[in-house]
């Protein structure tokens, strides 16, 4: 392990390669994210989708280093970050680099603010931790910062307690202490599934102007398609701990490829169509402890599934350019694919 | 039939239909009590002045976002909290001060499905007996008999017909729910709330629940009143749509109207504010300032007013009624 920075401009900001991050059910380890490989560029901002119990917060607690001491582990690929593998340091030096070059947003602003302490304390925490200035500078900057998410009265605000801000303003103080270091990347994990829509727009619209003005980069984690397609630039969508889909985002909702991604967008009304009958998909997500070691992990429930799809892997390979979907319908080295599609495929 | 022409033929069809539930200038109020002998120092005005009507075999679906009173007004209409003020009629009939036994006899034809399926299922119940409960509220029953009746619901409802010997934490959300609405429909009811029926589940599971309900409306000949915060859940859902603003109605409107042609601000930026899974539509975004106010300190005249981008300075005096704007599209608002 060398603790050099090769910083380089063409590399992208961060590199997951293979990750596994398993949990330890009764002794044994099950696997939560299984072989996720993707890429964060600079000033790129990536969603990733899934419904629930799909990997995808694991994911990013992985990335952060913060999967439950002794329960959950990263248990195989690599995490590089500019240039650095993060997955192996030691908590020491993880703590220069969490809140400082990556930082977390979280779902709940109710409960990832300490109640005893006032909003200043907790953003001038987070300065001090990382930088050598006085407790003065410190409050000045975090007036500044609170001024800048769009608080108003700020210089007052910073003397009150959590409570006394309603869900979006707390939202705003958390994104306030997120970017305090001018992190490179932010971790976003549902950041507006608790908000109302008309607060959420706000929000939105708050990451999608830090994010230009910082030139930082974004992985958001989300179960709305809707919000995705408002502000990312690449989209993954995940399922049962895997990639199924990987694109950027107007290829993604206009030609969407896996089965799965296809259903999800037909499965949410929309406000421009009228349908009477929505998409559903039938059965449930399999879960951790029965997960199919081969075949797809979709098959059970996806219409389009051939018999193949229960022995055989799909793995995630490029069927347009910047378009990447885990299935076998496009899979190459499976060359029935296209051709069963075509002529109307034997159902399972 | 194409999408548009059985959408028409349900619009067609709903007007000629009777009145099933009538609402008139409902308020209700939470006390606020302070003090050593907790005298009420204020009220928190959930719901005030609303009105609206439902006829028999329709949705209406009630939006807003949370705080705006729209739980507070199903939970009133099914009597499951007490009116201020206004008047409810069920069927005609004045139900809004009715108690004791003639509630529950008139609770029979109205039922509720919840937000938490985790919840609102009791643990330590069979899924049968936690559906055969309201039955046996009402009537004496034949034990067999009922079992079967049960299991035939519960298959309809598109549960195996073991799930009746099972209990709530072996199902999924999505199966949970589907139990809550089996329960719902045990007595056969005329009118069923439904607060929040899909907020808690996956958009997949969330589709199956709302093409269930769908079904079950037209083959029971249900009416809904359909609670969400979710515009686009409740436009799929709903034949007309009310939108809550601070326990107020700020506008009522046929489903296609409401999106095409909205009328009050309030509802123009909450459909701006939708995010839309279609990167093909760049919308015009309308951005609201501020938060909801609180509904114990309401602001005086129109209550949108403080985050109103077209507020006038009469609105700060005047509370706007809820006037027909368009035939059968009503909104309050000082611009019309």
């Amino acid at each position: 392990m060398t603790g050099n920075y090769t910083t380089k401009k063409t590399t992208p900001l961060l590199q997951v390669r293979n990750l596994q991050t398993g949990f330890k059910i009764d002794r044994k380890f099950y696997n939560a994210v299984e072989n996720v490989s993707f890429n964060v560029d600079r000033k790129q901002i990536v969603g990733i989708v899934g419904e629930s119990g799909c990997g995808k917060s694991v994911m990013s607690l992985s990335i952060m280093q913060l999967l439950p001491n002794g329960i959950g582990k990263i248990r195989g690929g690599e995490i590089d970050f500019e240039g650095l593998n993060i997955s192996e340091l030691s908590d020491k030096k993880m703590n220069k680099i969490r809140g400082k070059e990556i930082s977390m947003i979280f779902q709940e602003p109710m409960t990832s603010l300490n109640p005893v302490f006032t909003i200043g304390y907790q953003i001038e925490e987070v300065i001090l931790n990382h930088e050598s200035i006085s407790k003065k500078e410190a409050r000045l900057r975090s007036i500044a910062l609170l001024k800048s998410v769009g608080i108003p009265r700020a210089d007052k605000i910073v003397n009150e307690y959590p409570h006394q801000l309603s869900g979006g303003m707390r939202q705003r103080v958390m994104i306030a202490m997120a970017i305090a270091c001018q992190p490179k990347l932010l971790i976003a994990d549902e950041p507006t599934t608790a908000l109302d829509v008309t607060v959420q727009a706000q929000i939105l619209e708050l990451l999608k102007d830090i994010q230009e003005t910082n030139d930082m980069s974004i992985i958001l984690i989300t179960h709305d398609l809707g919000v995705v397609a408002e502000i990312c630039d690449e989209v993954i969508v995940m399922y049962a701990g895997k990639i199924v889909e990987k694109a950027t985002v107007d290829e993604l909702f206009n030609n969407p490829k896996h089965p799965y991604t296809d259903l999800l967008m037909k499965a949410i009304p929309k406000m421009d169509e009228d349908v009477e009958k929505l998409a559903t998909i039938d059965g449930l997500v399999p879960s951790i402890i029965n997960m199919p070691q081969i075949g797809c992990r979709f098959a059970n429930r996806c219409p389009k599934a051939m018999p193949e799809c229960l022995t055989v892997t799909p793995q995630l390979g490029e069927v347009e350019p910047q378009h990447e979907a885990a299935c076998l319908l496009y899979d190459e080295s499976w060359p029935a694919g296209e051709e069963r599609q075509r002529e109307g495929v034997p159902v399972l | 039939m194409t999408t548009r022409d059985f959408i028409q033929e349900r619009i067609d069809s709903l007007e000629n239909r009777e009145v099933l539930l009538d609402v008139q200038n409902l308020k209700t109020y939470y006390p606020v009590t302070g003090g050593f002998f907790k005298r009420v120092v204020g009220n928190v005005k959930a719901v005030d002045d609303v009105s609206f009507s439902i006829r028999k075999g329709e949705t209406l679906g009630l939006v807003g976002e949370s705080g705006c009173g729209k739980s507070t007004t199903g939970r009133t209409i099914l009597r499951l909290l007490k009116p201020t003020d206004g008047k409810i009629l069920f069927e005609g009939k004045d139900i809004t001060k009715v108690t004791g036994s003639k509630l529950q006899k008139a609770r029979r034809d109205f039922q509720m499905v919840f937000q938490d399926p985790y919840a609102s299922l009791n643990p330590m119940q069979m899924v049968g007996d936690i559906i055969a409960e309201p039955i046996l509220n009402y009537e004496k029953r034949n034990k067999k008999e009922l079992e079967q009746e049960i299991k035939a619901l519960l298959t309809r409802v598109g549960l195996p017909e073991e799930a009746y010997y099972k209990y709530a934490h072996e199902f999924s959300g999505g199966q949970r729910q589907r139990i809550g609405i089996a329960r719902a429909l045990a007595l056969n009811p005329k009118l069923i709330v439904a607060d929040e029926p899909v907020s808690a589940l996956d958009v997949s599971v969330q589709s199956q629940v709302l093409n269930l309900l769908k079904e079950l409306q037209i083959e029971f000949d249900l009416t809904y009143l359909f609670i969400a915060h979710d515009l686009s859940v409740v436009k799929h859902m709903s034949d007309r749509i009310g939108v809550m603003y601070l326990g107020n109605l700020v506008e009522l409107a046929s489903n296609r109207d409401l999106y095409r042609e909205p009328l009050h601000p309030y509802t123009q930026a909450l459909i701006s504010a939708i995010p839309e899974p279609n990167t093909a539509i760049k919308k015009e975004r309308i951005v609201l300032e501020g938060d909801v106010p609180s509904p114990q300190n309401p602001p005086t005249g129109c209550p949108f007013h403080t985050r109103c981008p077209m507020a006038m300075e009469a609105c700060s005096k005047e509370k706007p009624p809820l006037k027909e704007v368009r035939p059968g599209h009503f909104a309050a608002c000082l611009l019309y």
